[in-house]
């Protein structure tokens, strides 16, 4: 046994027993006490949102998404500053043996994940889902081009360009609905739209227009970030 | 306690500490990242366990819901949790391949000087 294993068995059993003495004065799971639910749910109500988690995250929390919408960016970036394209181009990647049921699966699957990603997102503060989750779903579901083994098919139908624009652009575009609640409304992020009729596709005023920019950010900042991931594993510039 | 209380803080502890007993056991960098990442699934875990009411409904208002619901905002401090470990799991893997690239090894007991 190493010393250090031996200092981290010693810290980590003081960082349980701390646990332990934390959680056994914790109120128990599942109890009826929820004073946050008790202040959401009216608020959530008024503003003609469903999804409480949207209304939070866009809504009552909106100054706090903007900045994980920056975390998220700032990744972005980071990523691209460190993973430079490898300077040699080398010859492009040999089309490998794929499955054809693997393939199959790859382009039945591409429709029905970029349609749930654009579902996800754009009733965001309907049902389950929002910005994040769908932009996900967008970016990863538009990998299974990659899965199916056409490589080449994927960098032609993923313009990196109009990427990382599209990614800046949301971005910049939350800060401006955030400061035109401030000039309309007097409150940042102040959801100054029309809240519509409760449960419809265009309602919920501000919500369902930050998810959409968000979804756009999260989505194309993954395709970004994964296209610099895709290139250096491939070893090739781009 | 009851026994569901200490099943969710029990696990949302022995993640943390199972993923920081990884962390200092790793022999490859990647497996630091992926030990961080479950270190980190221990506070969705605890706050999830927070937010849940038992016998309520999920916090979408639809009709015929099911009232009360389980609490909104630490399911959003969830989502939020989860965005920030996945941008700092990228960011360590680009870290991992600079690291590899400029010193040949993933190994963290290999490293021993920083280089430019």
């Amino acid at each position: 046994m190493r010393t250090r294993d031996g200092l981290a068995l010693v810290g980590g059993t003081g960082v349980a027993a701390l646990l332990v003495a934390a959680f056994l004065r914790m109120p128990a799971v599942g109890e009826h006490a929820h004073v946050y639910r008790d202040l959401v749910l009216p608020a959530a109500l008024r503003a003609n949102t469903p999804n409480l988690v949207s209304s939070v995250n866009f809504d009552l929390r909106a100054f706090d998404t903007l900045g994980e919408e920056t975390i998220v960016a700032a990744a972005v970036v980071g990523v691209l500053a460190l993973l430079q394209p490898p300077d040699r181009r080398a010859t492009p990647p040999q089309r490998g043996y794929v499955l054809p049921a693997v393939r199959f699966s790859g382009y039945l699957l591409l429709p029905v994940a970029v349609v749930l990603g654009l579902d996800v997102v754009l009733h965001g503060h309907l049902t389950p889902g929002g910005g994040f989750q769908g932009g996900v779903v967008l970016a990863t579901g538009w990998h299974l081009l990659y899965l199916s083994g056409s490589y080449s098919a994927l960098q032609r139908l993923r313009p990196l360009a109009w990427l990382e624009h599209a990614e800046a652009v949301a971005t910049g575009l939350y800060v401006a609905t955030g400061l035109t609640g401030l000039v309309v409304t007097g409150g940042f992020l102040a959801n100054f739209l029309p809240l519509g009729r409760f449960g419809s596709l265009l309602s919920a005023g501000t919500v369902p227009l930050l998810s959409v920019l968000v979804g756009l950010e999260v989505a194309a900042g993954v395709i970004v970030l994964l296209s610099r991931f895709l290139a250096h594993g491939l070893g090739h510039a781009r | 306690m009851t026994l569901v209380s200490g099943a969710c803080y029990g696990v949302a502890g022995w993640l943390l500490l199972l993923g920081c007993a990884g962390i200092v056991r790793s022999r490859h960098l990647v497996h630091t990242v992926v030990s961080l990442s479950v270190a980190q699934s221990g506070t969705y875990v605890l706050l999830l366990a927070i937010g849940y009411q038992s016998g309520a409904g999920a916090p979408i208002v639809v009709k015929g819901q099911q009232l009360p619901v389980v609490d909104p905002t630490v399911q959003a401090l969830t989502l939020t949790d989860i965005v920030v470990s996945a941008t700092i799991t990228a960011l360590l893997l680009a870290l991992t391949i600079q690291i590899a690239r400029r010193h040949g090894t993933v190994d963290p007991d290999e490293l021993r000087a920083l280089r430019g």
